[in-house]
């Protein structure tokens, strides 16, 4: 198991967002959460990034107990992971992105001013990953909605890490390139890459996914093989209801 | 007659270019909407003046305002770590006042409203600067250090991190950047070279009281930031001679006293309005605050 958590709870006001959450993640495998909207995973992702502050709860990655690390702290640890609405920087260029998300020296001015690299290539081997095919001086707020999903992409896989956490990669995103997408979490995962992955629609990760976990009101309600998933009669009724 | 004139507007625009490059370099670099960075001026001065009076070199007291200022500079940004946007900005308003009313409440040490006579003219090495195209000098080399160092870092890795923080705090913490050190340091070095704009300020002035680092100036400042644009240096030091050449002449008018100062101040409102119809990025700006 590379992430676990245990009876995980975070509420907002009256609202229960995570009810006692159980995971466990295994490891080079995809695994996909599903559930409809307002279900919690996207607070699930949040409290296990640390963005969020869990009301209680474990959460155990690659055997360790991370309570008491930063959110800024679990890129280096090996979690990287994307949000549901793309977070990008808007007066940076595509370079600046990816160059922000590989580099280490850069939080030090001293290192800064006096260590210069040139990662250019580096930097084009990424985004040749995600096929993002634009000059790599194009500012973020010149680039589609498209194209920015795939720079939130990119900066996520720029580092090495053991798990690759996505919200909703395809969300809005057109026929075409969900299917890229699809074919990019795909490639990664043939490389090695354990991908924990949120999607609405259950039918983008019936043929993706190993694993599929259903969430509903801040709980796992069921999980499996896509296959088992897709008929049981739970799951059927919650995504009719909704 | 007429050179004093120049020279003492040719000092102020080089101790306003200093004041306006640190503050852009936190506000529109970083977007840390800072509002207390005429405190750090105040700070800067008043320690500068007190080093001297205690018999501490001046070549010692301009850096040591510069240090003390960028250590309070720590402190506000200490007490502010929890505070985002526009709220930031209330707080360190308020810090402004609180230094204000300890300048001018804390008699023993700053004379409060009477504010500090006499302050002696720079003495480097044995040098006095009492001519005001050397101390013109001074202050041109200081502001062009301030310049060339705030230039070197925006410029480097470390000042994208600072447009990051700006554009998108949280996206940068997930790519495991820790943003509260970044904002830290760009503070603390945003107030020392304030604290130094205010050594020099009060030793060209050789007057200081609390009036000097009023609201009244902060404004001024964030006018010359924002008529000069977000995130660019340049943008700050043309501004600066700008808004503070304009407004000179008034004194050809011969305006009664007392019209002066509220004519100025619809200068810069009516400078400021300007702008910000038909440039809203400012003279060089290339980044909006949101
Ligand atoms: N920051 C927040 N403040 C208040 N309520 C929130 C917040 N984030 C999520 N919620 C609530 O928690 C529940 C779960 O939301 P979320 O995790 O976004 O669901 P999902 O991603 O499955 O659509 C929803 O009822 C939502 O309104
Ligand atoms: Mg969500």
């Amino acid at each position: 198991m590379i992430l676990k958590t245990k009876r995980l709870q975070k509420h907002f006001g009256g609202i229960y967002a995570l009810n006692n959450c159980d995971l466990n993640i295994r490891k080079n495998e995809i695994t996909a959460i599903i559930g409809p909207n307002g279900s919690g995973k996207s607070t699930l992702f949040n409290v296990i990034s640390k963005i969020l502050k869990k009301d209680k709860g474990k959460i155990i990655f690659n055997g360790m107990d991370i309570d008491n690390k930063k959110d800024y702290e679990l890129a280096s640890k090996g979690i990287s992971r994307t949000f549901q609405e793309v977070r990008l920087f808007k007066n940076l260029t595509i370079m600046d992105h990816i160059d922000i998300a590989i580099s280490k020296d850069d939080e030090s001015i001293l290192r800064s001013l006096t260590k210069k690299v040139n990662r250019t290539e580096r930097i084009k081997e990424i985004l040749d990953v995600v096929g993002l095919n634009k000059p790599i001086d194009t500012f973020a707020s010149d680039l589609s909605y498209g194209q920015r999903k795939l720079l939130d992409l990119a900066m996520a896989i720029a580092k090495p890490g053991d798990l690759l956490m996505l919200d909703e990669p395809v969300a809005g995103v057109n026929p075409k390139l969900r299917k890229k997408i699809k074919d990019i979490i795909r490639s990664l995962h043939k490389k090695g890459k354990t991908i924990l992955i949120i999607e609405h629609d259950m039918n983008f990760v019936m043929d993706l996914a190993g694993h599929v976990i259903v969430m509903n009101a801040g709980k796992v309600i069921a999980q499996g093989r896509p296959k088992d998933i897709q008929n049981n009669p739970d799951v059927l009724n919650i995504y009719l209801g909704d | 007659m007429i050179a004093p004139y120049i020279f003492n507007i040719l000092i102020l625009i080089c101790i306003y270019v200093i004041l306006a490059t640190s503050l852009n370099f936190a506000l529109g670099y970083t977007g840390l909407l800072n509002l207390g960075h005429i405190a750090f001026f105040g700070i800067g001065a008043y320690a500068s003046v007190l080093l001297v009076q205690a018999g501490i070199p001046y070549i010692i007291a301009l850096p040591a305002a510069g240090v003390i200022a960028g250590f309070f500079g720590f402190l506000l940004i200490l007490a502010t770590r929890k505070i985002k946007g526009d709220y930031l900005a209330l707080v360190t308003l308020g810090f402004s006042f609180v230094i204000h009313s300890v300048l001018l409440n804390w008699t023993s040490v700053t004379r409060g409203p009477l504010g500090i006579p006499g302050i002696p003219k720079p003495s480097i090495l044995g040098f006095t600067i009492s001519s005001g195209f050397i101390y013109f000098i001074f202050a041109l080399i200081i502001a062009f250090i301030t310049w060339f160092i705030l230039n070197k870092i925006v410029n480097s890795p470390f000042g994208r991190l600072m447009q990051a923080t700006r554009d998108d705090e949280l996206g940068l913490r997930v790519l495991g950047k820790n943003t509260s050190m970044i904002k830290t340091k760009v503070l603390i070095i945003s107030a020392f070279f304030a604290g130094i704009a205010g050594s020099l300020f009060a030793h060209h002035i050789t007057f200081i009281d609390p009036a000097s680092f009023s609201l009244q100036e902060i404004i001024l400042v964030l006018t010359i930031v924002i008529v000069g644009g977000l995130a660019s240096l340049r943008g700050s030091i043309f501004a600066t001679i700008i808004i503070l050449v304009i407004p000179e002449i008034l004194r050809f008018l011969s305006l009664p006293g007392t019209i002066v100062g509220p004519a100025r101040n619809m200068i810069y409102a009516v400078i400021l309005v300007a702008i910000l119809l038909w440039r809203p990025r400012g003279l060089f700006g290339r980044v909006d605050l949101n």
